[in-house]
């Protein structure tokens, strides 16, 4: 029996359907990550989970105990806002302890647990002071408080790092890590930054139109995406997709794609496909990350396939830490990422390391992995 | 940004600026001259008044007439002065204006954080109400009334000034709490609180500005009104406008003109005190939701 079980849950407003069938188990102490764009309803699936949205149908529960109907406090789960939601009006002791308080637990129970949250949190300065005169990493911590001090079986956050700026957010981010590492609860967590996601999650949902697009670990879905949709949202820069024409001779299978001067390249799949109805000739789309493209020199050393294609370089970003370079494969822009200091200047040619092993192919009809 | 702000600023020369100054003084001057000679008169004995000119400063500087007003003037019958009057009109204004302004709030709060279905045409049909006329409600009103045997009492009075407060009241909270984060009432759902607790312990202490606003705009309404307490009220319940009204056009006797100004500044006082009090409120209520932050 899994922690949080969310079982054919569908959500529609009138005739409109916007959340299919969604299927997800959680177990305990997990960090699930729902991503996807804007509208895909993550969100809406994170209010069903909470109690502030109906489930239209299918069956949720927490630690086997069905949720449909279950007043949002009465669920045991602490949520955690976008926009922080601290009451204007109160100290940030008494937002801490509001939702200790309307469970009626007394008030030197309610002073102990708020310092002990204070204390990890490192806000115990802050408690006099009301929201208003916070900035926005100090307004996140005692939103966060202000879940931690419920002890509850299940933590949701909305998109909770999408208000901070830039630096802030990656250190809130190791933040809330650290937290989960530490306190070992179950977290189910919302956002549209892919990046988060990877970082955060032991598992990740990516959500698209209201369908789950695809449920694994940040492994998985970076290395194996199953649709072109999760390769392309996840990963940044995201996967070049390459239109390739298949090459089969029985015993190996390679991919044809065309250099910059339109010539013929032939790459040679790891693994034979297992799909026997794609033949020799068939139109697939090649999908290869950006470090995947690389400069030979900066090549994988563990990669088994290593193809080297020479190729004119059209725009170089130096990034600090990488080069990305743009070249042009099979007709299109590809990103390939390369070592800082690597020795590229736009408009000359040089040799690209492509590292077959992380090639994955998608069939351009249905947009669905090819295997 | 300073410097860009300096820079597109609309530059004036020192000279404008006096020009400015002297209009506005002009204008400010112009609109306290009826209030000043109120006060002159209501401070002179009535022989400098009818034997000479409104204009003049008193020569005898009194507050007999301010005495007389409050408490010897004949109103009606009974030579009471104005106080028993001002006393019911508070009576009638505080509750009126309390609980119109909570049921206003309570509105809005539904309106805005508790959907249902045709909600919009109901907050429709309630801002309908501030459009109606009194006079088309007097003999409804007064049946109702007479139903529920609130005829003639400062209670029944309540209650017309409350149903007639609402609409305008609903259209001030609604509109503030529309822009209140609806994210709060969710945060404060999942940390248990109610219907009722979310309403006290965090709409209502965060709507200081809206409700000086409804505050100020019902309580000088409701005082001011001269119509419903003609209607309704008792000669024990008359609130202080129709007392003033009974004082100043009282046909018998000499017309002091002296006592009728202070008369007119006691009905005008608590109105005044209340601008006062909580005016600088009133224009940020206003403007709020217009303009984040």
């Amino acid at each position: 029996m899994s922690f949080l079980k969310i079982e054919n849950v569908t959500k529609s407003y009138g005739a409109v359907e916007v959340l299919h069938q969604v299927d997800i188990d959680v177990e305990e102490g997990e960090f699930l990550v729902l991503v996807g764009p804007s509208g895909c309803g993550k969100s809406t699936l994170l209010n069903m989970i909470a109690g502030l949205e109906e489930i239209s149908s299918g069956e949720m529960s927490i630690k086997g105990q069905v949720m449909n109907g279950v007043h949002p406090s009465k669920r045991n789960i602490a949520m955690v806002f976008q926009s922080y939601a601290l009451y204007p009006n109160m100290t940030v002791a008494q937002n801490i302890t509001f939702g200790l308080e309307m469970h009626n637990v007394p008030k030197p129970e309610r002073d102990a647990a708020m310092n002990k949250v204070a204390d990890m949190l490192q806000i115990t300065q802050l408690l006099s002071r009301k929201p208003g005169q916070l900035s926005g990493g100090q307004r996140q911590r005692v939103a966060m408080g202000r879940a931690l001090v419920r002890n509850p079986d299940v933590f949701l956050f909305d998109e909770p790092l999408s208000n901070l700026d830039a630096k802030l957010r990656v250190d809130m981010r190791t933040e809330i890590k650290k937290l989960h590492q530490r306190l070992g609860t179950t977290i189910v967590y919302v956002t549209h930054d892919q990046i988060e996601a990877m970082t955060l999650s032991t598992r990740i949902a990516v959500m698209n139109g209201g369908y789950i697009q695809q449920l694994g670990t940040p492994k998985e879905i970076y290395d194996n995406p199953a649709n072109i949709f999760v390769a392309s949202f996840m990963g940044s820069p995201s996967m070049n997709l390459l239109a390739a024409t298949l090459r089969s001779d029985g015993a190996r299978t390679a991919v044809e794609i065309t250099d910059w001067e339109g010539k013929p390249v032939v790459l040679p799949l790891m693994e034979a496909i297992t799909d026997v109805s794609r033949k020799d000739g068939d139109r697939v789309i090649l999908g290869i990350r950006p470090e995947a493209l690389t400069d030979p020199d900066g090549a994988d050393r563990n990669a088994r396939n290593v193809v080297t294609v020479s190729n004119r370089i059209d725009v170089t970003e130096p990034a600090g830490s990488d080069t990305f370079v743009t070249t042009v494969l099979a007709g299109g822009d590809v990103v390939g990422r390369m070592r800082a200091d690597a020795a590229v200047v736009p408009g000359q040619t040089c040799d690209f390391a492509v590292n077959m092993d992380k090639a994955v192919l998608f069939d351009p009809e249905t947009e669905m992995r090819i295997r | 940004m300073a410097v860009a702000s300096t820079d597109t600023a609309i530059r004036t020369g020192n000279a404008t600026r006096v020009l400015l100054y002297l209009v506005l003084l002009l204008f400010a001057l112009f609109y306290l001259l009826p209030f000043g000679i109120m006060v002159l008169n209501s401070l002179k004995p009535l022989s400098e008044i009818t034997g000479g000119n409104m204009m003049a400063l008193p020569e005898v500087w009194t507050l007999d007439a301010w005495r007389n007003a409050w408490s010897q003037a004949q109103i009606g019958v009974e030579p009471t002065g104005l106080q028993p009057y001002f006393w019911n009109s508070i009576k009638m204004v505080v509750p009126a204006v309390a609980i119109s302004t909570v049921l206003g709030a309570l509105n809005g709060y539904i309106l805005t954080k508790w959907r249902f279905r045709g909600d919009t045409i109901l907050f429709g049909l309630m801002l309908f109400s501030c459009f109606i006329p009194f006079q088309i409600v007097l003999i409804p009103m007064a049946r109702i009334l007479g139903i529920t045997g609130l005829a003639g009492s400062t209670a029944g009075l309540v209650l017309v000034h409350v149903v007639y407060g609402i609409g305008f009241s609903t259209l001030y909270f609604r509109n503030y709490y529309a822009v209140f984060p609806t994210e709060l009432v969710r945060a404060a759902q999942i940390d248990g609180a109610g219907f009722f607790r979310i309403f006290w312990r965090i709409m209502l202490p965060s709507s200081g500005p809206i409700t000086v606003v409804c505050v100020i705009w019902q309580f000088t309404n409701i005082w001011n009104d001269f119509l419903f307490g003609a209607s309704f009220a008792d000669f024990d319940s008359q609130p202080m406008t129709v007392a003033l009204n009974n004082l100043v056009n009282s046909s018998t006797g000499v017309k002091e003109y002296n006592v009728h100004f202070a008369g007119a500044i006691y009905a005008a006082l608590p109105t005044l005190l209340v601008y006062i009090v909580a005016g600088r409120y009133f224009v940020r209520g206003l403007m709020s939701g217009s303009v984040k932050g």
